[in-house]
């Protein structure tokens, strides 16, 4: 259980309960209202014990549970977003990007990162949803750009893990071209056969879904997540009325044949391996992790 | 005639016109002096009206109840034109119509969202907002085009693609993100429009192309100023600041160079001339395709994709 202690060392959460719970106070299930300590909620890769709800967590906590020994190499981490438009609402952009890094410690709302499952060799693109609600803007497009064609060169299939309100609205119409932009990518990543899983987590709404989550050779999901393209609120305002229970939850999408399996988080690692056994991609070159957590490209 | 609101100087002065020639009429008085300055008046004033629209007057005149739809210009563009419907799955979307034309000798498929002219078919087009069906209707077209070495043509003019229940469970989202998937590899050259609004997943969804460009009074966005400022200004109140913010006019799309060029409209917007501005279309379409149909299928591929690879702004640290 190497892996269970280094989540607990040095990683830092990034869930939405960490400054109401940090280390050693306690964690209280928004689903079920089960207490428990903040540290039993991480040794169970914060699934509430008692009711499984599925908190959210961020790239870094998905790369350490996913990757061999918790070793990979971060790619494409020298990009960063800016300003371009001067947009300006309420606070300006400029100042919502500079307290996002700040407050998370990430430069955009998604890491790349290189390192094996059950041996084998996967690219993982992971969405932040603690930086501006994981919206996609130019990094995120630019960076799924570059890992789809690092797959490719390297022939080692791509996982993309979203977790995301939709496009940046404050890159307007560039977040909006990052939807062309990335499945154009993708539909040279599949020319070139090389697979591409989808993992949609809570929540995968917006742009996001109606670009590159939803177009996964596999999509999986995390059990009880949002999953939709316009959000329950618009819908209800749209079209006046209750929607059913249950709406836009994975199981949800699941019946309705958008999804091809959910998985709990205590699985994943052990489904992406079979999956990644059953394609046996094998890399053109040695994939050569350099140390843990590395930051090297 | 429909007035905007910031088109309120030239309703006056079309009333001055109107009351003058009543006058006339029934003094038999000659005002045809007075006449032809109250016509140059309103001449200058639209001049001055229409050469320095903000993004949310574009936004206005995008929604124009007058505006000529995809079918106007189908119709007038093509000298032959085949509606053809259903996407062979669940049912026919009215929201985006398609089908096989010829424009004086080139034979093209067109797709376009399509809006009701009259508040009957507004509900019957529902409003151009699209269901999965009519994404998956135009991609079917579209694989038409394909294997018959037809070139595409599109028309984009929607508020958004539908926002309901039955669209999400029929799969909204993996509608448009497949017809992404589907244009960018397609053999054939595709030639994009925004005639009118162009909002968000629901426009992009029959939107990427070799070339894409916009009419002059028209707006491209990744969300309507409206539900900016909603979200962002927590008010509806905000629309003329978002509009600004989000810089969805054609002038500006071209500058940040997400659109390949502007087409003109005639003064005072294509719906005062809809017939000039389908001949301004007609010939800017068989010069664009022309050029297309030039290029190899694996350059043309190659070439699209690049362009939107190159979309974002980003630094490096
Ligand atoms: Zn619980």
């Amino acid at each position: 259980m190497g892996w269970f202690k280094r989540l607990k060392d040095g990683i830092q959460t990034a869930t939405e309960h960490k400054r109401e719970t940090p280390d050693g106070l306690w964690y209280n299930c928004k689903k079920c209202k089960h207490t428990c300590t903040s540290k039993e909620l991480k040794e169970n890769l914060w699934v509430c014990p008692s009711c499984q709800y599925h908190t959210r967590i961020g790239s870094n906590e998905y790369f350490e549970l996913l990757f061999d020994e918790g070793k990979y190499n971060l790619l494409f981490d020298d990009l960063e977003a800016y300003d371009m438009l001067s947009f300006v609402d309420l606070k300006p952009y400029i100042e919502r990007l500079e307290s996002a890094k700040k407050k998370t410690n990430l430069k955009d709302a998604m890491q790349v990162s290189i390192g094996r499952v059950n041996k084998k060799p996967l690219i993982v693109a992971c969405m932040d949803f603690t930086f501006i609600g994981g919206s996609m803007g130019s990094v995120m497009g630019e960076k799924i750009a570059l890992a789809t064609e690092y797959a490719i060169k390297k022939r080692v299939p791509l996982m993309i893990i979203s977790k995301s309100g939709g496009a940046r609205m404050m890159e307007s119409a560039y977040s909006l071209m990052q939807m062309a932009k990335t499945s154009a990518k993708l539909s040279q990543l599949a020319q070139a056969g090389i697979p591409y899983i989808s993992f949609l987590t809570d929540p995968t709404t917006g742009g996001v879904t109606a670009s590159f989550a939803m177009l996964g050779d596999i999509n999986i999901s995390e059990p009880g997540a949002l999953i939709g393209f316009a959000g329950p609120r618009v819908i209800k305002e749209t079209i006046k009325r209750d929607l059913p229970e249950n709406f836009q939850t994975s199981e949800y999408v699941l019946e309705t044949g958008f999804l091809d399996m959910i998985v709990e988080r205590k699985d994943l690692k052990e489904t992406i391996g079979d999956l990644l056994n059953i394609f046996d991609i094998q890399p053109s070159s040695r994939i050569i992790l350099s140390s843990l957590r590395s930051g090297s490209n | 005639m429909v007035f905007l609101e910031f088109e309120k100087p030239l309703e006056d002065l079309y009333e001055q016109l109107e009351k003058l020639n009543e006058v006339g009429e029934q003094g038999g008085i000659d005002v045809s002096k007075m006449t032809r300055e109250i016509e140059a008046k309103i001449k200058d004033k639209r001049k001055e009206l229409y050469s320095n629209l903000t993004g949310w007057q574009k936004v206005q005149l995008s929604r124009h109840p007058e505006r000529p739809y995809t079918l106007y210009y189908v119709d007038k563009i093509c000298k032959k034109f085949l509606e053809l419907h259903g996407d062979r799955h669940f049912a026919d979307d009215k929201a985006i119509v398609g089908g096989l034309g010829m424009i004086d000798d080139q034979r093209v498929v067109i797709i376009g969202h399509q809006k009701g002219v009259n508040t009957k078919l507004r509900q019957y087009r529902n409003f151009g907002m699209a269901n999965p069906e009519g994404y998956r209707k135009a991609l079917r077209l579209m694989k038409l085009a394909e294997r018959f070495k037809l070139p595409v043509l599109s028309f984009i003019d929607t508020p958004g693609a539908y926002p309901g229940i039955e669209a999400e469970e029929r799969g909204q989202a993996e509608a448009i993100a497949k017809n992404l998937f589907e244009m960018a590899q397609l053999k054939v050259p595709i030639l994009c429009y925004v005639i009118g609004e162009g909002a968000s997943g629901g426009a992009i969804g029959i939107g990427l192309g070799d070339k894409v460009f916009m009419l002059e009074n028209t707006w491209y966005s990744v969300i309507s100023p409206e539900s900016c400022s909603s979200i962002l200004w927590h008010s509806w109140d905000y629309k003329e600041q978002a509009a600004e913010a989000l810089k969805l006019t054609p002038e500006h799309m071209s500058e940040m160079g997400l659109i390949d060029g502007v087409v003109e409209e005639p003064l005072g917007g294509a719906h005062a001339d809809p017939e000039a501005m389908a001949k301004t279309l007609k010939s800017h379409i068989k010069k664009e395709l022309t050029a297309l149909n030039k290029i190899g299928v694996d350059k043309r591929i190659k070439m699209r994709i690049d362009k939107y690879r190159n979309m974002g702004k980003f630094t490096k640290v």
